[in-house]
């Protein structure tokens, strides 16, 4: 169960596409968050590909 | 955080404790400014992660050249002086700035949290290990991740196809799919990966783009294009780019010469063995958990399927085993990147459900001091060129730009930085914009929709407002496309310079428009979407009105039985439905419908009739439109002539109640893509093959004398799904593969039907004999939908389901602020993809919420009442609904036409300034009077 004090952080584990996006829904609802990511740059995988189904958008 | 992993987990919901050891980065990112002057000089070479092996990285690197944070980083198991100390140290010995620190050592950090999110993502299947295809040994077999970086702009070719062996183009390649996926015996994998069958396409698609000429085969078992739009794209591959598909299993990969070229040979769709040559192979490899992420789900003991995927339930599918930690992507299971963005989302909302009551209480929002009030101030424009490191000043004469801007008229002060992004020049230009009292800001640097934002916070910490700035493109549009002539690309980035000068001469501040916010949510539609969506928003705090057209809550979940993953769902309904009914913060409005909507974020308002015919208005600032899909009324297959002709929903009811009928066939037939994937509903239902495997599977547990067929064109049993398709064809249920110019044939006969369909194996028709027959009906629109999008002035795409503003980033945003979509409103799709679409509609939603008011863009379109005269074409072309012709009365008592902006609908797009033919209405910010000045300064030198 919950306790007293709820801590009004929150760690996100991954710097991908979900991770970014909890991110930032999260710090837009007013919490804190720290975004771990295991290499040196967020991205994730999306960030290797070209382009992106059904636009052709590139993925940056 | 970067270069940092989660080592351990403690303590429990609402108060964790979290380690974070960190990677020492050898670069200090306060002192970086990502010149690349390290790595320029560094000796060592390495493969590159980042583009899959297929290009070379120094030891010291930045990840990507879009990185964020672009902070270059040593890697520690290349760099030659971490392993001999005082042997190279070329890096520090360039680094301007004096980042580069050997010294540098790992970091444990402790942290305090309410909730963890666990998005670790996948690694693509290695076909290495095993040698799969000859994957290794022949360099032209590469995986679809290596293509992927052949094929970009910023991969080691530039985008040039090119036959890793000898650097010749590709001419004809091929592609094969499961690799790493489907397949027990190589891998391991006995997972769909769900997302490789769409990524091929596209590869190859695009391919035929990159290489005109190109021959492009995809060697498939099924193909699973069953999201959104994707058997458009797959039958456009196929009609008008001419991707070859062959559906076969390739029985080896075998080189051929010296070349490098490569033979394959497969079993083809006739029967007949062959083999064929291609230079370039790819492996559409599956999708895995990494090594490291189970080892963490391990120490938090994060309970994991049999696949290694985190465990999720269909009714909570981004909660995991361990309370308080929630997961999203592709750790719970493979899936594309909209479905793992909608998760993202719904993981905020999961958090959000048990940490709200400390909402705010952490998170601050930036202050910036008041404005300085520039009005009677004379110009003075400082000007800011941007070398972004080689990027422009390699190809670009930097200081003759900034000599030459300082010559401008009304430029006081000009600047050189190496990055004017760097964070340390932003407190530079913080100090120099104060000191030199400039009033307007041009940054001569690169693209606006990336930094645009940054400099505007950057002026507005200069007291400044912070639309007296403009920024002339000389990197995008000049340098990176100039690189062959210096004199030309430092010409044009004085004239782009010149044009941006005169252009933020003419700019005044701009107010931000704020709006206040309703902090009321209505949902419409009372199905497992509605209801997920309202719970979730009510345990926030959010007031929430729940409308259902009919005089239940449940949707068309009250006509489903079990999940793909065999939970009860009547059982689980009835607790939503409950707790739906018991949430004091929720008002459930059943046998009502909307009638009427108007408003914009924050503040719409909507008219609802209820059974009774009253009429009532709720105000909301935000509505998630959740109304369902319906199922369609098959004509074929003798389903209005035979009672024993029945569609999925049917069959499931008459087995409950153990129908006469049920009990007694011996003999079953399932066809799928009834209504689906044909004609004018080119789409797929996306659940129908599963629910078939499933009842095949309990008619085989109940009585394994029974004959079972499934016959079915691609078998989309997706993701985990897979396993029920491998257990229905273990129990004995027969699979056979039609295609749409065969479809089977149904014939009543005396003692039953008669179904004729062509077999692949045997090639020649085939006759089953069935007693009962069971139609995959497709899923198609609810009635209301298109009522309803009119209402709110949302779009419908051509099948009728709802539009979502991006298909890949935007999942369940609509293109108009504050609303929302979720469920099969939006597409077919299964429970747990719903409820994880009606959580994420709920956390955007709450972005909102959270707050009393919000701050909209400045920019926008103003009138000009004495030039416009009310002809309305701009109301038409207006893509937001922001116009409205009215009329003013004035003074003589005459009427006038013209035409009102809605500030919080209007995004200042531009379209009604093009299409005026009066000057009748102009977006601030691109006035006439600034862009005639600048056109002017283009023309003029």
């Amino acid at each position: 169960m919950l306790k007293n004090t709820t801590i009004g952080s929150v760690m996100v584990v991954g710097g991908g596409i979900t991770g970014m996006q909890s991110a930032l829904d999260l710090a837009d609802a007013g919490y804190f968050v720290y975004l771990v990511e295991r290499s040196g740059a967020i991205g994730g995988a999306m960030a290797q590909l070209d382009k992106t189904f059904p636009t052709n958008d590139c993925s940056m | 955080m970067t270069l940092c992993e989660v080592t351990d987990v403690t303590g429990s919901a609402g108060d964790f404790t979290v380690t974070v050891k960190e990677q020492p980065r050898y670069v200090d990112m306060d002192k970086c400014i990502a010149c690349g002057e390290c790595a320029a000089k560094c000796p060592k070479k390495v493969d590159d992660e980042y583009n899959a092996g297929t290009g070379k990285r120094k030891a010291v690197y930045v990840k990507y050249a879009q990185a964020v944070p672009l902070k270059y980083q040593i890697d520690p198991d290349a760099c030659i002086w971490l392993n001999k100390p005082g042997r190279c140290g070329a890096c520090a010995k360039v680094c301007p700035s004096g980042a580069i620190n050997f010294d540098d050592t790992e970091k444990i950090h402790e942290i305090e949290v309410g909730s963890v999110i666990l998005a670790p993502g996948f690694e693509c299947f290695d076909p290495g290990g095993t040698e799969v295809f000859g994957y290794g040994n022949y360099p032209n077999v590469i995986t679809s991740m290596q293509l992927e970086r052949y094929l970009s702009a910023s991969g080691p070719t530039e985008g040039h196809l090119i036959r890793p062996s000898d650097g010749k183009p590709v001419r004809k390649m091929a592609f094969l799919q499961c690799v790493g996926s489907r397949d027990e015996n190589l891998c391991g994998n006995g997972y769909c990966s769900s997302v490789c069958c769409m990524y091929a396409i596209k590869e190859a698609v695009i391919a035929k783009d990159h290489a005109p000429g190109l021959q492009t085969s995809i060697f498939y078992m099924d193909m699973r294009t069953h999201g959104k739009e994707f058997d458009e794209y797959y039958q456009r591959a196929k009609d008008e780019s001419g991707v070859r598909f062959v559906r076969c299993r390739v029985g080896g990969v075998e080189p051929q010469g010296k070349d490098g070229d490569l033979r394959l040979h497969y079993v083809n769709e006739r029967g007949r063995q062959i083999e064929e040559y291609f230079d370039l192979v790819v492996l559409s490899v599956g999708l895995e958990t990494p090594k490291q992420v189970l080892e963490l789900a391990d120490k938090m003991d994060i309970r994991l399927t049999p696949h290694n995927f985190a465990a999720v339930s269909s009714f909570s599918p981004v909660t995991t085993s361990l309370p308080g930690v929630f997961t999203g992507g592709a750790f719970s299971g493979p899936k594309d990147i909209p479905h793992s963005v909608t998760e993202g989302s719904a993981a905020a909302a999961a958090v959000a459900d048990i940490l709200a009551p400390a909402r705010f209480e952490l998170a601050r929002e930036k202050t910036f001091p008041p404005e300085r009030d520039i009005l009677n101030e004379e110009l003075r424009i400082g000007v800011f060129v941007c070398h972004c490191g080689s990027n422009i000043a390699g190809y670009v004469d930097v200081e003759d730009v900034a000599n030459y801007a300082a010559t401008l008229p009304g430029v006081s002060h000009v600047e050189r930085n190496l990055f004017t992004c760097s964070q340390d020049t932003q407190e530079l230009m913080v100090q120099v914009i104060k000191e030199n009292k400039l009033n307007r800001i041009v940054v001569a640097a690169c693209t606006p929709r990336t930094h645009e934002p940054l400099f505007h916070e950057t002026i507005r910490s200069a007291g400044l407002n912070e639309y007296l700035f403009e920024m002339a493109n000389i990197r995008n549009q000049n340098s990176w496309v100039h690189t062959g002539d210096k004199v030309a690309a430092t010409q044009k980035a004085k004239d782009l310079t010149r044009m941006a000068v005169a252009k933020v001469a003419w700019q005044g501040p701009l107010e931000n428009v704020s709006v206040p916010i309703t902090r009321r949510a209505l949902i419409i539609g009372g199905g497992i979407a509605g209801m997920s969506s309202a719970l979730n928003l009510a345990r926030q705090g959010f007031p929430v009105d729940l409308i259902e057209k009919s005089a239940v809550l449940g949707g068309n979940a009250l006509h489903l039985h079990t999940t793909w993953a065999g939970e009860h769902i009547a059982l689980k309904l009835d607790s939503i439905v409950r707790d739906v009914a018991t949430n004091k913060l929720i008002t459930v409005h059943p046998e009502t419908e909307v009638v009427a909507a108007e408003g914009y974020i924050g503040n719409f308002k909507t008219t609802v009739r209820d059974g009774s015919n009253r009429r009532s208005t709720i105000q909301h600032g935000v509505a998630v439109i959740a109304t369902g899909a319906t199922r369609l009324m098959p004509d074929e297959y003798g389903y209005r002539d035979h009672k024993e002709v029945v569609s999925a929903l049917e069959f499931d009811k008459l087995k409950e109640v153990n129908d006469f009928h049920v009990r007694n066939s011996s003999s079953f037939v399932f066809i799928q893509c009834v209504g689906s994937r044909e004609g004018e509903r080119n789409y797929c239902s996306k659940v129908c093959c599963t629910h078939s495997v499933q009842s095949a599977i309990e008619l085989k547990k109940e009585n394994t004398s029974r004959q079972v067929y499934i016959l079915y064109r691609d078998m989309r049993t997706y993701g985990q799904r897979e396993v029920l398709y491998k257990q229905a064809r273990e129990m004995g249920v027969v699979f056979i593969n039609y295609d749409l110019h065969g479809k089977p044939e149904v014939n009543k006969s005396e003692s039953g039907f008669e179904v004729t369909v062509w077999d692949h194996v045997l090639h020649r028709p085939l006759l089953i004999r069935a007693d009962m027959i069971v139609l995959a009906a497709a899923i198609i629109p609810s009635v209301g939908a298109k009522k309803l999008a009119n209402l709110y002035k949302v779009p419908i795409d051509k099948h009728g389901f709802f539009q979502e503003a991006h298909a890949k980033l935007r999942p369940v945003d609509f293109a108009t602020d504050g609303l929302f979509v979720a469920g099969t409103a939006h597409y077919p799709k299964p429970i747990d993809e719903t409820i994880a679409q009606a959580l994420a509609a709920s956390a955007r939603a709450a972005t909102l919420l959270a707050r009393d008011e919000i701050t909209l863009d400045g920019i926008k379109a103003e009138v000009d009442p004495d030039n416009c005269d009310g002809c309305a074409l701009c109301v038409d072309v207006c893509p937001y609904h922001a116009i409205t012709l009215i009329e003013n009365v004035d003074n003589a008592g005459e009427a006038h036409k013209l035409v009102e902006i809605n500030t919080a609908h209007c995004k200042g797009c531009g379209l009604c300034q093009g299409t005026c033919p009066k000057r009748g209405i102009a977006v601030s910010g691109f006035t006439y009077q600034q862009l005639e000045s600048q056109i002017e300064a283009a023309l003029a030198v």
